[in-house]
C-alpha cells in the first residue's frame, strides 16, 4: 500500500507535479532542501504508453489521461466555450504528458508591451533578466533546435541538442516563402534529435500528442525523477483541497490534502510553492479564502483568476500536386517568426509549417466504412498530398477573462468547480485574420486552393492557460513579485504560467522553465 | 507485397504489446533475436483454438487489399501477441468469432472460413460490420467491429508494409524513425540576411490585416474547436 501521509518535516512543499513544480522541487532537492511533493493526479506507468497510443488511434476510446471525469469538472460563462480538459492532464507530469513539446523563448517586446505599443501591460522583468535563466530552461528540457532564426532574440550559447532536420512539407512550402520573401528557421523542440544519458532519441511514432510512447519527448517525469533521486517525497492521487495561513495571515502553514482512501491530510513546511497551472491554482487560492483574505488567499489586489488569457489558432490546408509526406511524425520541423514583432495589428503571430496535415491511413482505415482493395484505394488516394499551415496569435490579457469558483457545481471532493469567462477582443480577430491571409498567399503561390481554414469565427485555444496570478511589483495590481512570491503571503510561490502579465505568441513552457529556475534559486535563498 | 513477422512485431508494438523479453519493434534486431522473442513470447498453447484462428484469418483475407501475401502468419503471429497480453480481450474476440461462425452457419449453412471471399464479404456488409461503430460491448455488429475488423486493419495500417501500401514508410504508431521524412538534402527559404529580398511579393503577404478577407470555415480542420496546439 502506497504511504500517502505527510512528511513529518519540509522545508518545501510543492503543489502540483508538472514542469514548473518538477522544476522546483528537483533543483531545491538537488540543493540539499527537503522537498514534498503533493499531486492531485496519478503516477502514469511508463510501460502503458503504447497502450495509451493505441487507445489514442482507435475511435471513441477514451482521454487517455484519464481526463474529464467528475473530478476535472468545469463551467463556462462567457462568449465563447472553453474546452479545457482538451490538453491538460492531471498527474505526474503534468501537461507535458500530453503537450507538443514546441518550447521558444519569448521575445524582447513580449516583456513591455505598455511601453512599446501602449497595451496590455510590462512585465516586472525583461528579456535581459530572464536570459540566462532561458539558457538554463533549454539545457534542463534537452532542447533540439538551430541558431538559424533572424528573428529570435539574443541567445547566448547553443541549443543542447542540434535541430530537426527540414521535411520534405517544408522543402515545398520553402518554394512559395521564397517567392514571397518569408523567411523560414527551425523550431526549438523539447524532444532528443539525438539520444542522450536521459532519453532516447525520437523514432517517429508520430503521436507526441497525447502521447510519446519512446519517452523522446520531455516530460516533467524526468525532473521528477531527478527530485526523487535527490531525497524529494512525491506523493500522487493527493489533490490539495485547501492552504491555511497563520493568524496574522503573513505565512501559509499547511496544506490539506486528500487520499484515495476518504482520508484528510494536512502537510506542514516553512515554504510552499503552489504550481498547479494556470486555472487549478488560482482556482486552489480561491477555495482558500479565509476571514483575513474573504476574497481568496493572496488576492488582496482581486487579481487572482483574473486576466485569464491564450494564444489563439488559426489556419489553413488543402492539396498539393505532389507527395508532401505527411504524418510521419507528430511535430513541426519549421515556423516563421518574420511577423512576430510587427505593431499592425499589435499580437504577436507565430507562423507554423505542419507536418501532420490531412488524414493519417491509419485512422482512416478504423473509421472507414469499407474494406479491402476499396479502403486501400481511398488511403491512397487520400493521403500523401495535404498540406496545412498554423498560426498561434496573441491574446492580450483582460480583467473579465478570468477563473471563478461556480458554487453551482461541485468536483469529486465537493469542492467548487472553476467557472472560465473567456472572449475574444478586436485585436486578437486581426491577428487571425492577418495570419490567415499569409497562409493563403503562401498556398496560393504553391497552386493550393485552400479547402479549409480557421480563421476568427472558428478559432480554438492553444490550451495555454496564462495571466491568472499576473506577477508585477505594484501589489493593488498583481498577484506575485517578480520573484513569483505573492506580495500577500512571505512564504507562498505561485510558479507557472498564470504568473504571465502578457503572453505573447510563443509556447509557454519555456518560459514557465526559466521562471521555475529563478524562482527555485530566489527560494533557495530563504531556505 | 508481403507482410513479415516484423510487421507483426510493429504492429504489436503500436498496440502496447511488449514481446517476449520487451517490446522489438523499435530497436535494430537481426532475424535470430526475433525468432528466440518470437519463440518466447508463443511457448504457452496458442489463445485462440483452431476454428477461431481460421476464421480471423478468413475476416483478414476480406478487410486486407487482394495481393498481399504472407497474411495468415502475419495475423496469427499479431493475434497471439496481442491476445497472450490480455485475458479478458481474449475470451471476448473467441465469443465474437464463434458468433460469427454461428451466424454463417446459420445463414450460409457452412462456417464462416468455408465461405468464398465474396460470401464472407457479403455476410459481414449484411451484419452491417462495415458501417457499424465499434462497440466492445454491443451487439455483434459492434463487437465484430471493434475486436475483429478493427483490429486486424490496426495491426496491418500500422505495420511498416502496410504503411507503404498507403504510402508511407512511418505510419503513425510505427517507430520508423524520424528520417523517413526528415531528410537533410531538403531545404527551407533561406533567411533574409543570405539573400536579397523580394520586397515587392513581401509587400503582398505583409499587406494591412483590417482589410476583411473571407474565409472558408465550412472545410474540415485539423482539431477539434478550431483550436490546438498545447506546448
Amino acid at each position: 500500500m502506497v504511504d500517502r501521509s505527510p512528511e513529518p518535516r519540509a522545508d518545501v512543499c510543492v503543489v502540483g507535479a508538472g514542469p514548473a513544480g518538477a522544476i522546483v522541487a528537483a533543483r531545491l532537492a538537488e540543493a540539499g532542501h527537503d522537498v514534498v511533493v503533493l499531486e492531485g493526479g496519478p503516477r502514469f506507468d511508463d510501460e502503458s504508453r503504447r497502450e495509451k497510443l493505441d487507445s489514442h488511434l482507435r475511435p471513441g476510446e477514451e482521454n487517455p489521461w484519464g481526463m474529464g471525469g467528475e473530478r476535472d469538472a468545469y463551467t463556462t460563462d462567457g462568449d465563447r466555450d472553453y474546452p479545457l480538459n482538451a490538453a491538460r492532464v492531471k498527474g505526474v507530469g503534468g501537461s507535458t504528458l500530453h503537450w507538443q513539446g514546441m518550447v521558444m523563448r519569448l521575445h524582447e517586446r513580449d516583456f513591455e508591451m505598455a511601453t512599446r505599443h501602449g497595451v496590455g501591460t510590462d512585465w516586472p522583468i525583461d528579456y535581459d533578466d530572464l536570459r540566462p535563466y532561458y539558457a538554463a530552461a533549454e539545457r534542463e528540457l534537452g532542447v533540439a533546435g538551430a541558431d538559424d532564426n533572424p528573428y529570435a532574440p539574443p541567445r547566448e550559447e547553443p541549443f543542447p541538442l542540434p535541430a530537426f532536420p527540414p521535411s520534405r512539407s517544408d522543402s515545398v512550402f520553402a518554394e512559395a516563402c521564397e517567392s514571397l520573401g518569408l523567411d523560414m528557421h527551425s523550431v526549438p523542440n523539447a524532444r532528443n534529435s539525438e539520444g542522450t544519458d536521459e532519453a532516447p532519441a525520437c523514432v517517429g511514432y508520430g503521436t507526441c500528442q497525447p502521447v510519446c510512447p519512446s519517452g523522446a519527448k520531455y516530460t516533467a517525469e524526468r525532473h521528477v525523477r531527478t527530485a526523487e533521486a535527490a531525497g524529494a517525497r512525491v506523493i500522487d492521487r493527493a489533490p490539495v483541497q485547501r492552504l491555511e495561513h497563520d493568524e496574522s495571515g503573513d505565512r501559509l502553514t499547511h496544506a490539506t490534502y486528500a487520499t484515495p482512501d476518504g482520508e484528510t491530510h494536512t502537510q506542514s513546511a516553512r515554504q510552499f510553492v503552489v504550481a498547479c497551472g494556470g486555472v487549478e491554482t488560482p482556482r486552489l487560492l480561491l477555495l482558500s479564502r479565509s476571514e483575513t483574505y474573504p476574497d481568496g488567499l493572496a488576492n488582496s489586489s482581486g487579481a487572482v483568476g483574473r486576466y485569464f488569457c491564450d494564444h489563439l489558432f488559426a489556419g489553413a490546408g488543402g492539396t498539393y500536386d505532389r507527395q508532401t509526406d505527411q504524418n510521419h511524425v507528430g511535430f513541426n520541423t519549421s515556423e516563421c517568426h518574420q511577423f512576430y514583432d510587427d505593431d499592425d495589428p499589435v499580437v504577436g503571430t507565430k507562423l507554423e509549417f505542419l507536418n501532420y496535415a490531412g488524414p493519417s491511413p491509419v485512422t482512416t482505415a478504423l473509421n472507414a466504412d469499407t474494406w479491402g482493395d476499396d479502403l486501400l484505394a481511398g488511403l491512397q488516394r487520400d493521403y500523401g498530398t495535404h498540406l496545412a499551415m498554423g498560426a498561434l496569435v496573441e491574446q492580450l490579457p483582460q480583467r473579465e477573462n478570468r477563473i471563478e469558483l461556480d458554487p453551482s457545481r461541485t468536483d469529486d471532493h465537493g469542492n467548487p468547480v472553476p467557472q472560465i469567462h473567456w472572449s475574444l477582443d478586436d485585436r486578437t480577430r486581426a491577428g487571425l485574420r492577418r495570419a490567415n491571409e499569409i497562409q493563403t498567399a503562401v498556398l496560393s503561390e504553391l497552386g493550393v486552393t485552400p479547402e479549409w481554414t480557421v480563421g476568427p469565427a472558428d478559432t480554438g485555444p492553444a490550451y495555454h492557460h496564462m495571466g491568472t496570478t499576473r506577477m508585477g511589483t505594484d501589489p493593488d495590481a498583481s498577484v506575485v513579485d517578480p520573484d513569483l512570491r505573492t506580495h500577500d503571503l512571505d512564504n507562498c510561490w505561485l510558479v507557472g504560467s498564470g504568473a504571465f502579465p502578457t503572453g505573447g505568441a510563443m509556447n509557454p513552457t519555456l518560459t514557465i522553465a526559466a521562471l521555475a529556475v529563478r524562482a527555485a534559486d530566489r527560494l533557495a535563498a530563504e531556505l | 507485397m508481403k507482410l513479415t513477422r516484423r510487421d507483426a512485431l510493429a504492429a504489436l508494438s503500436a498496440a502496447g504489446v511488449a514481446v517476449g523479453g520487451g517490446v522489438v519493434a523499435d530497436r535494430v534486431v537481426d532475424d535470430e533475436t526475433l525468432d528466440a522473442e518470437l519463440l518466447e513470447a508463443g511457448e504457452d498453447e496458442p489463445t485462440l483454438d483452431e476454428s477461431a484462428r481460421e476464421t480471423l484469418v478468413a475476416v483478414a483475407d476480406v478487410v486486407y487489399p487482394t495481393g498481399l501475401e504472407g497474411v495468415a502468419a502475419f495475423v496469427e503471429t499479431y493475434t497471439e501477441g496481442r491476445l497472450l497480453a490480455d485475458e479478458s480481450r481474449r475470451a471476448s474476440v473467441a465469443t465474437t468469432l464463434s458468433e460469427l461462425d454461428e451466424v454463417s452457419r446459420e445463414w450460409e449453412s457452412t462456417g464462416f472460413a468455408a465461405l468464398g471471399p465474396g460470401d464472407r464479404d457479403g455476410l459481414l456488409r449484411e451484419l452491417a460490420v462495415d458501417t457499424a461503430d465499434p462497440d466492445p460491448e454491443g451487439l455483434l455488429p459492434g463487437r465484430l467491429r471493434y475486436y475483429v475488423v478493427n483490429d486486424l486493419l490496426y495491426a496491418l495500417y500500422a505495420s511498416p508494409t502496410g504503411g507503404e501500401l498507403a504510402g508511407t514508410p512511418n505510419p503513425i504508431g510505427h517507430p520508423g524513425g524520424y528520417r523517413t521524412q526528415l531528410s537533410p538534402e531538403y531545404q527551407r527559404a533561406s533567411p533574409a540576411e543570405t539573400r536579397d529580398p523580394t520586397a515587392e511579393r513581401r509587400d503582398s503577404v505583409r499587406g494591412d490585416a483590417s482589410d476583411e478577407t473571407e474565409t472558408d470555415t465550412s472545410s474540415e480542420t485539423t482539431t477539434a474547436d478550431g483550436g490546438g496546439d498545447s506546448g
